[in-house]
């Protein structure tokens, strides 16, 4: 290709351009690292800070009239290490030794919850077609250009300023201050620290504190590139900032600066010089306009699938973790007789007795919602397969389900194919995707699985969708996929109740199917993955194979729970149903409730869609007491988010779910009662008690006693 | 006088497992006790609930007489104690330098750290010629020496040691008690785990037996290693 004339220019020009959003970027990467370095911890949720700051700073400067200084302190100086002390002290610390699949699945619960929770107490509405207020006054509007290439607005020289101070700020804490060295070693082993006399868990508040400080600013600096206030643009933030730290294999804080930087240049360097490429490569076309916005995401994908090294992070074990005591075996694979028995007599009846209430007595809006919580149900049966049988966290789900709708919708579109038809085409092409992505990403593992499926996920809503071939091109986003309601055989399924007939069906197959894979070998071979990969292995079990199959089901389950939301509501809602943050939402319902059974992925569906007239909207409570409602109803839908994100805090202790907790234990009595009775029955069949026979000596040590004297 | 270290009728255990069932040993101010015992007897269960690290579920622990029962860890290293764990017990990402500078940095304050280096130097020049070495990287028995340095250089109060010899060559280990007996000397009290009965018994004026977490024996050195002998010997034979 030849250069134009005033390349070198131009190049100067991205790359100044690119610095101050770059910095930024650093800004949220060093904060980030910082929390996994600290406390192992990777903290999703940190997009959620920056917006807590961000709506806070907003709220008080053009809500309460509060000039930039108080309102900066406010937002940045107390809210945010405050939330990020409260996060330490109330959650992270106790869970300290928990895996960190668990912790990432605590933050995601927090990722959710954090928005809505300080949207409730606050009162803010997030803020649409405003853009949001900087520290400075005319910061957009307002250039300066010292070197007469590129015009620096104000708010991008006040970013690149307190982000340089910010960095230097760090810098010399962690050279001249002896809390850097005590921050690194709880990392390692908080016994170790606390034996040399540090306080580990100040240190930990301290670490806490000083990162969620970064988030904060960083929130506040960013705010005004956005034209809107709302937290998905902030989670969209975080992903960014893990790639950046990804390059410096999130424990390298100068390189997680020059991988936020560099980012920054990268995205503006592409900017610029794509679509002169693509004047010429009329192949390129589509992608300057898909690609640009999705840079972070391919970025991340492409470091983690392709730079091995990054997974094995160079994090050492606590040589002290010989004092814990030996970790619980994994309850969460077995279910008590009683209680699958139990669950399975009362889940019908329930059934019955709903679906009995519904068909005879319920109205319009009561089926449209029951049908819904169905086809919600068949959808998290898909985390439930993932999740619950295949112990991964996926955070694509919601991409699956829209891939099934999607495909519903062209199908009927273009060739008038049958919607059921295309809702099955739908689930085999999601299947098919999802074998595909499985084979770069399950290697990945634990929270690295996590995140691809989350870079996944965000490349497709921003990337993917835009191509006509699958998003319908721009006139079916501005107005909505319309998808028909099928006619089968005699029947038309237009009616509602018809349709409600037709998806309980449906997910009563898939249930049993579902079933039927976790009681078989394939469940069995899964559920042996979760206890360790290597015995597994060495029993002649292909990890990679069963994991393949596992996702691969679990997105067809999706997909086709997509499809039938589709036709459901007539449309593919895309923005509604099946962006990153809903899916997000997905996985905590499921892991709060019950991730292993279909009852649980039941529960969830139910609450997903239910909870928020039955409980929030005081329906339920007006039904018991015939109209009669306490004055604090309705309460806000959002207390859906923090209710349900804030219980999965729960999960890293009750790796089986919270509800499924609960049931446990209640039916424990039960439980030890048949077994007593079954003792009695035929004596010495059960195991005696836990007392160990203690070792016998160890003849070496005999021998080094014998030579003495 | 108070002892330097109480462990009063103390029992614990991992989870649902309980390793000690009523352990009584103290420590007096300034005086040595080894603690010996078979493989799994308890012994670094023992050291664990001395230096705060495990909390008993009965009984309790004093240092220089203050009740610190349930107290964190850190009160324990503050109160004086120091512990150097079995096996290799170092910040393996750490540096050589690190690894000391983190120690030091409370005992010793900013201006004390250079001074406390270098005479962890001189005690292990082996370890002054790897300072810059990140400690994952050091062989096993340099990784012990670090863990020693660590507790040897500034003389603590109480010294909870155990195993400390594992896996040093004889010449070191002689350099280390050398170096313990100069620390005793200057008034530190110590409860010392070792497989080297000798050394320990050279070092200890009081030993105490453990037998399936439970004290089996306790006396003065000079008698102790009859009853060591006949005891591991009777076991193994019957
Ligand atoms: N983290 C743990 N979880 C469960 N049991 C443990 C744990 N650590 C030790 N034990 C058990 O406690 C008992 C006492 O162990 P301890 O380590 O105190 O023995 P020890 O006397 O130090 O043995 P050794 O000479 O081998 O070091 C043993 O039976 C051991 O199996
Ligand atoms: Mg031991």
């Amino acid at each position: 290709m030849v250069l134009a004339a005033g390349t070198g220019t131009d190049v100067v020009r991205a790359i100044l351009q690119g610095t101050p959003p770059g910095a930024v970027y650093a800004l949220v990467a060093l904060g980030f690292v910082l929390t996994y370095k600290t406390s192992g911890v990777f903290n999703l949720a940190f997009g959620a800070q920056a917006f807590v700051s961000a709506a806070m700073f907003f709220q008080a400067r053009v809500e309460w009239g509060w000039s930039t200084v108080p309102a900066l302190v406010l937002a940045v100086f107390v809210l945010a290490p405050l939330t990020g002390l409260l996060m330490e002290r109330l959650i992270f610390r106790h869970l300290r030794t928990a895996s960190a699949v668990s912790k990432l699945v605590v933050a995601i619960g927090l990722s959710v919850a954090l928005p809505s929770l300080f949207e409730t107490l606050t009162g803010f509405a997030g803020v649409a077609g405003r853009t949001p207020e900087g520290l400075v006054p005319d910061g957009a509007t307002v250039f300066y250009d010292p070197l007469g290439v590129y015009p620096f607005s104000r708010d991008e020289l006040v970013a690149l300023g307190v982000a340089v101070v910010g960095m230097l700020g760090l810098g010399a804490l962690f050279r001249f201050s002896s809390i850097g060295l005590a921050m690194r070693a709880v990392v390692e082993s908080p016994r170790m620290t606390e034996l040399a006399g540090i306080d580990a868990d100040r240190v930990s508040s301290v670490a806490w504190m000083l990162s969620s400080f970064f988030a904060g600013m960083a929130g506040v600096l960013i705010a005004p590139r956005f034209n809107t206030l709302m937290a998905p643009d902030f989670f969209h933030l975080v992903v960014v900032a893990v790639a950046a730290a990804a390059i410096g294999r999130l424990v390298s804080l100068p390189r997680a600066l020059i991988g936020g930087l560099g980012l920054g240049i990268f995205i503006a360097l592409f900017r610029t010089f794509l679509p002169r490429w693509s004047a010429d490569h009329p192949w390129l076309e589509p992608f300057q306009n898909n690609l640009t916005p999705s840079m972070p995401f391919v970025v991340l994908f492409g470091v983690l699938v392709l730079w091995p090294a990054i997974r094995r992070s160079p994090a050492a074990a606590d040589p002290l973790s010989g004092v814990d005591p030996p970790p619980p075996s994994l309850v969460s694979a077995t279910r008590s007789a009683v209680l699958t028995r139990a669950a399975r007599v009362f889940g019908v009846c329930f059934l019955l007795l709903v679906g009995l209430t519904v068909w005879f007595r319920g109205d319009v809006v009561w089926v449209h919602l029951v049908t819904q919580a169905t086809i919600m149900s068949l959808i998290l049966l898909s985390v439930t397969v993932i999740t619950g049988l295949a112990g991964q966290i996926s955070l694509c789900q919601g991409t699956f389900a829209a891939i099934g709708a999607l495909t519903v919708f062209q199908l009927a579109d273009r060739w008038d194919v049958s919607v059921l038809a295309a809702a099955l085409v739908g689930a085999v092409i999601a299947a098919v995707v999802g074998a595909l992505l499985s084979i770069p990403v399950l290697r990945l593992g634990g929270i690295w699985l996590a995140i691809a499926t989350l870079a996944f996920a965000f490349f497709f809503d921003a990337v993917m969708l835009k191509f006509s071939w699958v998003g319908g091109g721009d006139s079916a986003l501005l107005q909505g996929h319309r998808v028909p309601r099928p006619v089968l055989g005699p029947w038309d399924l237009a009616d509602d109740r018809r349709f409600l007939v037709l998806v309980v069906v449906v997910f009563a197959l898939v249930s049993v199917f579902v079933i039927r894979i976790r009681e078989g070998t394939t469940g069995l071979i899964l559920r042996g993955l979760r206890g360790s990969e290597v015995a597994a292995e060495s029993v002649g079990v292909s990890p990679a194979r069963a994991r393949m199959l596992a996702f691969a089901i679990s997105a067809a389950i999706a997909g086709l729970g997509g499809g039938l939301l589709a036709i459901h509501q007539e449309n593919v809602n895309y923005g509604n149903n099946f962006t990153p943050m809903a899916a997000l939402f997905w996985v905590v319902l499921v892991v709060t409730l019950s991730a292993r059974t279909v009852e649980g992925a039941a529960q969830a569906g139910a609450a997903f869609s239910l909870f928020n007239s039955v409980i929030l909207r005081g329906d339920g409570i007006g039904w018991i007491t015939r109209g009669h409602l306490p004055g604090f109803f309705p309460l806000s839908p959002k207390w859906r988010f923090v209710l349900f994100g804030l219980a999965s805090i729960q999960f890293a202790r009750h790796p089986e779910g919270l509800v499924e907790h609960g049931k446990r234990r209640a039916t424990a009595g039960m439980d030890a009662r048949l077994a007593a009775r079954r003792e009695r029955a035929e004596p010495g069949a059960a195991s005696s008690t836990a007392q160990q026979d203690p070792p016998s000596p160890d003849p070496s040590k005999v021998a080094a006693v014998g030579k003495q004297p | 006088m108070t002892p330097a270290l109480e462990l009063l009728n103390v029992e614990a255990g991992y989870g649902p497992f309980r390793a000690l069932f009523g352990v009584t040993i103290s420590v007096p101010a300034g005086g040595a006790v080894a603690l010996l015992g078979a493989n799994g007897a308890g012994k670094t269960t023992v050291a664990r609930v001395a230096s705060g690290l495990l909390e008993p579920s009965a009984g309790s622990v004093l240092v220089d007489g203050r009740d610190l029962t349930g107290e964190r860890t850190f009160r324990f290293a503050r109160a004086g104690v120091a512990h150097a764990p079995e096996g290799r017990s170092v910040f393996a990402t750490f540096t050589v330098e690190e690894n000391l500078t983190l120690s030091f940095q409370r005992l010793l304050g900013s201006d004390g750290l250079d001074d406390g280096l270098e005479r962890a130097y001189s005690i292990f020049p082996r370890l002054g010629e790897r300072r810059r070495q990140v400690a994952g990287t050091l062989s096993g028995g340099e990784q012990r020496m670090l863990s020693m340095a660590r507790v040897l250089v500034e003389a603590p109060s109480v010294l909870v040691a155990d195993e400390l010899s594992l896996g040093l060559a004889p010449i070191v280990t002689d350099e280390i008690y050398a170096t313990l007996e100069a620390i005793r000397a200057s008034g530190t009290a110590m409860l010392i785990v070792e497989q080297h009965v000798g050394h320990a018994l050279a070092l200890c004026e009081h030993v105490v037996l453990l037998d399936k977490g439970t004290v089996a024996w306790e006396g003065p050195a000079d008698e102790a290693a009859d009853v060591v002998v006949s005891r591991l010997f009777e076991k193994s034979g019957g």
